[in-house]
């Protein structure tokens, strides 16, 4: 009886592993495959230069060594970074001062699901569309120069897309724009989890909304803003169509807007450097695989 | 005695807070309210400028609607190197398709997980998680190589067929099934004699609609969205999607640019997701913190 029993469980358990079947295959093919590929190639001379193929043959390191001792990969890593952080910090900032409205149930905010609503909307808008709309309002003869004039507050227009500072401030804008609702509803879940009791004991105790945010809200929410930071950061590295569009692929002024992954794309697709290209991705995944473990290992430290 | 004193003391508190709050409240609103007007804003003008001519346009913006919108449409469909209906009818295809493939394959392997105990599933687990985070970017080179060789480049398929191993998706599903898909039903279903395949489709799939929604939503607007890849492997303008039709209209010469038709094609890439919201958004919105966030 009980080995008959222990045949039933082998025998539905091997549906287990035909139940992983697609998974497995198309991730083998379309993710292991792809990647173990292109660590080969950045290993390689391989590149196409007038619809003849160069390569693939074996040139060490000297692909990692080009593009760290041009500077190249680290100029397009600090665009990146810069243009992440102008969008980060107010985001953040801003996230938990909504998170900590929407959640207080003393505020009862009206509308709430409104307002909601309205800060995700961006999130789900077509990042290039978004881009391209940009491109157009803020070019100098475009409707955004049109009501400064118009409003007096510039005697002619600004050519933003040509001044290195307002290129940049326009993608950290566009990304705080995008992402501020999705960190905001992801903060305010975390801030509801917190045991209610905590702020009625902090109500007793009379502690103003700013002690309890500071001395109960923030440091119990580390864990997630933590979270949030890492996995924005993940993102923040893949930064391409906004910067992408809004440059039209130059990433110009003084390619200063110019990512990580417009670098990669432009390996790619336009100098058809396929070695170069690869380099660069390794790169790229050992830095978001490192940060990837780093988000492991926080949200599990738990059990 | 002093027990009626600290009441009187709270009392007093409470009411000095209940001050404080009409004051938070009030700039609450204000900043809410600014909030949203820089959510919007944008999209305000490009609705209002989408129906404006280009002669228009080049006047100066104002907020009344001009009389362009069908003019505009049909300028656009009149050059053959933006054919925003494939585009639009592409879009569709790949974004709907990756929808259908992600959800249902993703819950089959969270099912596999929840479901069956066997040697490999914490390994399974664990790795899943792992990679969740890798960007397809990093793996587009080889992709593309690949694609290349296989003959498919300006094909649909290396843009859809992927979706069935979507790490994310799948921990949704996980996660869900944790609080609403209980092993005894699956159980009781093996007495009444369904095979292994039939209980998944006919009893776990059913249960799994609200995550199921909830995910086919975010796939598809992935997927509608997605300027990458696509640009990597769709070459020919019939076969473009949306985003690519956005940049290959940026391309064409911007000094003799028609500007009524350029906010036109943008107003119409993004109006599909912006419909879907305004009927949705409460459930999309409940639906993003569910998934994220664990426990």
């Amino acid at each position: 009886m009980k080995e008959a029993k222990k045949g039933n469980i082998v025998k539905y358990n091997k549906w287990g592993y035909i139940f992983l079947i697609p998974f497995v295959v198309v991730y083998l093919v379309f993710q292991v495959y792809p990647l173990v590929s292109t660590i080969f190639f950045s290993f390689f001379e391989y590149y196409e230069e007038n619809l003849a193929v160069v390569g693939p043959t074996w040139n060490n390191f000297e692909h990692y060594i080009q593009i760290f001792s041009d500077g190249s990969i680290v100029k397009y890593a600090e665009n990146t970074i810069i243009m992440w952080l102008m969008g980060f910090i107010p985001q953040i900032l801003v996230s938990l001062l909504l998170g900590a409205w929407f959640s207080d149930t003393r505020l009862h905010l009206k509308a709430a699901g409104f307002f909601k609503a309205v800060i995700y909307l961006p999130n789900l808008i077509m990042a290039s569309a978004f881009a391209m709309l940009f491109f157009t309002l803020f070019a100098s003869s475009g409707p955004i120069n049109s009501i400064l004039v118009d409003l007096k507050i510039l005697d002619q227009p600004f050519r933003f897309l040509e001044n290195i500072l307002a290129t940049r401030t326009l993608v950290a804008f566009m990304n705080f724009i995008m992402w501020f609702g999705n960190t905001t509803i992801l903060l305010m879940a975390g801030m509801m989890g917190i045991d209610p009791s905590l702020f009625e004991a902090a109500e007793v105790d009379g502690a103003t909304s700013t002690q309890v945010f500071f001395r109960i809200t923030l440091p119990l929410l580390r864990p997630i803003l933590v979270y949030v930071a890492i996995t924005s950061l993940v993102g923040g590295l893949q930064m391409f169509d906004v910067p992408e569009i809004l440059t039209e692929s130059t990433g110009d002024p003084n390619e200063c807007a110019k990512t990580l992954i417009m670098y990669l794309n432009s390996q790619i697709s336009v100098s058809k450097n396929y070695g170069l290209a690869g380099a660069i991705s390794v790169v790229l995944f050992v830095l978001t695989g490192a940060l990837s473990m780093l988000v492991f290992w926080v949200t599990n430290k738990k059990e | 005695m002093a027990n009626s004193n600290s009441q009187v003391q709270i009392q007093t508190e409470k009411e000095k807070n209940t001050g404080g709050i009409k004051v938070r409240r009030a700039i609450a609103y204000v900043v809410l309210s600014f909030v949203t007007v820089l959510c919007l804003f944008w999209f305000f003008i490009l609705f209002i400028n989408a129906t404006r001519g280009d002669a228009e346009l080049a006047k100066g913006f104002t907020v009344i609607p001009g009389g362009y919108l069908i003019k505009n449409m049909l300028g656009l469909m009149g050059r053959p190197e933006i054919p925003i209906w494939y585009g639009l009818l592409n879009s569709f295809i790949i974004a709907g398709s990756s929808a259908v493939l992600a959800t249902y394959f993703s819950t089959m392997t969270a099912y596999a997980i929840h479901t069956y105990e066997f040697k490999a599933k914490k390994f399974m687990f664990t790795f899943i998680l792992m990679i969740m985070m890798i960007p397809t970017q990093v793996t587009a080179l080889g992709f593309i190589r690949m694609v290349y060789a296989m003959g498919l480049e300006n094909n649909f398929i290396p843009l859809i067929v992927p979706a069935i191993a979507a790490p994310v998706t799948f921990f949704y599903m996980k996660q869900y099934m944790d609080s609403a898909l209980p092993l005894s039903i699956i159980e009781a279903a093996r007495i009444d004699g369904s095979g292994e395949f039939r209980t998944f489709n006919t009893i776990a799939l059913p249960m799994m609609k609200p995550a199921i929604a909830v995910q086919a939503i975010f796939t598809f607007v992935s997927s509608w969205n997605n300027y990458f890849t696509p640009a990597l492997i769709l070459k020919t303008a019939r076969n473009k999607t949306l985003p690519l039709l956005i940049r290959q209209l940026q391309k064409s010469d911007y000094l003799t640019q028609d500007m009524g038709q350029v906010y036109f094609m943008i107003a119409f890439s993004i109006l599909p997701v912006i419909i879907v919201y305004v009927f949705l958004s409460k459930f999309i919105v409940q639906g993003i913190a569910l998934g994220s966030v664990k426990g």
